[in-house]
C-alpha cells in the first residue's frame, strides 16, 4: 500500500484535546516537520508525551500545549528547554514528570497493551509525591516486593522521523541511537512517520543494516518525505543539529517581540518555505 | 596551569576518580565535567577495567581526552539509550550526578527550586535520578559547597538518600548506595551508624570552619580528620593530557 502524503494531511486527523507521542529524543531527530504542521494547524489543548525537547518547547511558546508527560525536557546543548521552563514557572502547564526509566516502561506497557509494567525506579523518591496517579504493585511471588506500577503512555497519535523510508512505511535510523520511536509508534491508535528520504524497498534493505529498520509498515498509517524534517535537532548522518537557530530560538523565551518574529518566519509558513529560510 | 603543581580542580579530579576504585567491570557515567575527567583518571590509572561511553552510544577502550571524538578504533561496544536503561536495571553501573540540592541523608534534587507545582525555578527535572539511586552505587559532584546546594532539605527528592532508603524497608532498597559527595572543598560519605554525611577529607588548605559554615546541616565529623590525597607528578601528568585545556579548572571554585 502506498502510504505517501504530506505533512498536512498527517496532521490531518489531529484534534482539539488529543494525546500526541512526539519520537526522537531531546534535541535529537525530533520529527520537527510535524510539530510544524500541528503549529500551522493550530490545533489546541494538547498532551504531548515525549522525551522532551523543542517539540514541547515550542508548542508551550505557541499555547497549544496543555499537559506535557515527559522522562526530560532539553536541548542537549541548552541543558534547560527555556520555552519550557517558562511555561513551568508561570504555571501555565500540567506536568507529568517521571523518571527517565520510568517514561520508557509507560511507552512499553501502552506498545503491549499492559496496564502497567513494575519497576523499582520511582520508589522513595518525590516522583510519587508529584503524581498522585501512580501506584505500588505488590509481587505476588514469595519476594512480595513492593514496586512502582509505572501506567501505560497510551497515545492517539504519533510522529516520528527517520532517516529513510520506503513508500509502505518501512523506516530506517541510520544514526547510531535508534531511541524509542517503534515504541510511540505501538503506543499509538495512528502513527505518522516523516523521512529524510522516501526510497525504494531495495534501496532502504542495502541502504543501511538489517538492525536500522526500526519501523515496520504496520506500525505506520502515512509517510511523509521531509528533507530537513528534523531540522534544527540533529539527524545523523544526514545533518548535525543547527546549533546556530536552536540558540536564536532559545533566546525568544526571554523576549516576546523576538518569540513573535521567530515565529513569524519559521513557524507561520509552509514546511517549504521553513526549509528556504534555514538553507545557507 | 602547571604540569607539576596540583590545583583544587586536580584534587578534586582524583577525589571523583577514587569514588570508582575497585568498581571493575561495570559501567561508569559521569555527568559534567570533573566527573568525566575523574572517571576518566580512574580507567587510566587503578580501574582499567571500567566501562565508559562517549557520552553518547559508544563504548570507548580507553578514556580519551576531554573534548575528542573517538575514531573507529577507539571504539568497544555500543550503548545506545535502550541498553543504558537495561544496565541501569541490571544494576551493572555506578553514575555520578551533580546535585542542584543534596541534604544530610543525600536526597539530592536536580528538578526545580520551590513548589515543583509552580516551582521558582524548573532545573533538569528528575532525569533518571529516581531510578539510578534505587538500582546501583551513585555518587554526587558539588563544584561550589555552599549552603543553599547542602542543604536540610531538598526542595525535591530525585535522587533518594538512606532516610528514604531506610524507609522503604532492607529488602527493596538492598541496591541502594549512596557512595561519596565530592565538593570543591571535600570529600563526605554516610559510613556513620545512621548514614548522616560525614566528613572524609578536606582538600589542602580547606579548614573545617569553612565547610561547616557552608553546610546547611549538621554534619558527622570524625576525630582525626584526613587531608584529601593530592595527585602523584604521575596522576597529574595524565590529568594534564586528559584535559589538555583546563575544562575542569574552570569548573571547580576555590
Amino acid at each position: 500500500m502506498d502510504k505517501r502524503m504530506t505533512v498536512d494531511e498527517a496532521v490531518a486527523d489531529v484534534a482539539d484535546g488529543m494525546t500526541i507521542g512526539i519520537g526522537g529524543w531531546g534535541s535529537r531527530r525530533k520529527p520537527m516537520a510535524f510539530v510544524r504542521a500541528l503549529v500551522r494547524k493550530s490545533v489546541k489543548d494538547l498532551t504531548v508525551v515525549s522525551y522532551g525537547g523543542p517539540d514541547i518547547g515550542i508548542l508551550c511558546a505557541t499555547g497549544q500545549l496543555k499537559k506535557a508527560v515527559y522522562g526530560f525536557v532539553s536541548l542537549d546543548s541548552i541543558p534547560l528547554e527555556p520555552h519550557f521552563r517558562k511555561a513551568r514557572q508561570n504555571g501555565a502547564l500540567e506536568a507529568v514528570e517521571l523518571d527517565e526509566g520510568m517514561f520508557l516502561l509507560g511507552l512499553r506497557a501502552a506498545a503491549q497493551r499492559l496496564p502497567f509494567l513494575p519497576t523499582r525506579a520511582g520508589l522513595g523518591s518525590d516522583v510519587l509525591k508529584i503524581n498522585p496517579h501512580l501506584k505500588t504493585v505488590k509481587s505476588p511471588y514469595e519476594d512480595g516486593e513492593e514496586l512502582v506500577a509505572v501506567p501505560a503512555l497510551n497515545v492517539d497519535v504519533a510522529f516520528i522521523h527517520m532517516n529513510r523510508a520506503d513508500a509502505s512505511g518501512n523506516g530506517q535510523a541510520l544514526g547510531r541511537d535508534p531511541y524509542f520511536d517503534n515504541l510511540y509508534c505501538m503506543a499509538a491508535k495512528k502513527a505518522y512517520m516523516s523521512c529524510e528520504k522516501i526510497v525504494s524497498t531495495d534501496e532502504l534493505v542495502s541502504g543501511g543494516p538489517l538492525q536500522s529498520l526500526l519501523i515496520n509498515r504496520m506500525m505506520v498509517s502515512g509517510v511523509v518525505e521531509a528533507p530537513g524534517g528534523a531540522h534544527f535537532t540533529e539527524c545523523p548522518p544526514d545533518y548535525p543539529r543547527d546549533e546556530k537557530l536552536q540558540r536564536e530560538y532559545a533566546a525568544t523565551a526571554k523576549d516576546e517581540d523576538a518569540w513573535k518574529a521567530f515565529r513569524a518566519k519559521y513557524l507561520d509558513v509552509t514546511e517549504a518555505d521553513y526549509q528556504t529560510a534555514v538553507s545557507p | 596551569m602547571s604540569r607539576h603543581e596540583a590545583t583544587r580542580a586536580d584534587v578534586c579530579a582524583l577525589a571523583i576518580a577514587e569514588c570508582f576504585r575497585d568498581d571493575g567491570e561495570i559501567m561508569v557515567s559521569a555527568m559534567g565535567t570533573s566527573p568525566s575527567l575523574g572517571a576518566r583518571l580512574a580507567k587510566s590509572t587503578f580501574e582499567p577495567d571500567l566501562l565508559m561511553t562517549d557520552g553518547f552510544n559508544l563504548l570507548l577502550r580507553k578514556a580519551l581526552p576531554l573534548g575528542v571524538a573517538p575514531s573507529d578504533h577507539d571504539v568497544e561496544g555500543w550503548m545506545p539509550f535502550g541498553a543504558v536503561f537495561d544496565t541501569l536495571w541490571w544494576g551493572r553501573r555506578h553514575v555520578m550526578m551533580g546535585a542542584s540540592q543534596v541534604d544530610q541523608f543525600g536526597n539530592q534534587n536536580i528538578a526545580c527550586i520551590g513548589r515543583w507545582e509552580q516551582p521558582k525555578a524548573q532545573l533538569l527535572g528528575v532525569r533518571g535520578a529516581p531510578g539510578n539511586t534505587i538500582n546501583h552505587v551513585t555518587s554526587y559532584w558539588v563544584p561550589n559547597h555552599n549552603a543553599r546546594a547542602l542543604v536540610a532539605k531538598v526542595d525535591m527528592v530525585s535522587g533518594v538518600g538512606y532516610d528514604r532508603a531506610a524507609a522503604l524497608g532492607p529488602n527493596t532498597s538492598r541496591f541502594h548506595e549512596i557512595r561519596r559527595v565530592v565538593s570543591n572543598l571535600g570529600v563526605f560519605d554516610f559510613n556513620t551508624p545512621d548514614h548522616r554525611m560525614r566528613v572524609v577529607s578536606l582538600h589542602p588548605g580547606v579548614k573545617l570552619q569553612q565547610v561547616i559554615d557552608n553546610t546547611g546541616f549538621e554534619l558527622v565529623v570524625p576525630d582525626g580528620l584526613d587531608t584529601t590525597p593530592v595527585p602523584t607528578p604521575e596522576q597529574l601528568g595524565v590529568l594534564r593530557e586528559l584535559d589538555p585545556q583546563g575544562h575542569a579548572q574552570k569548573e571547580v571554585a576555590t
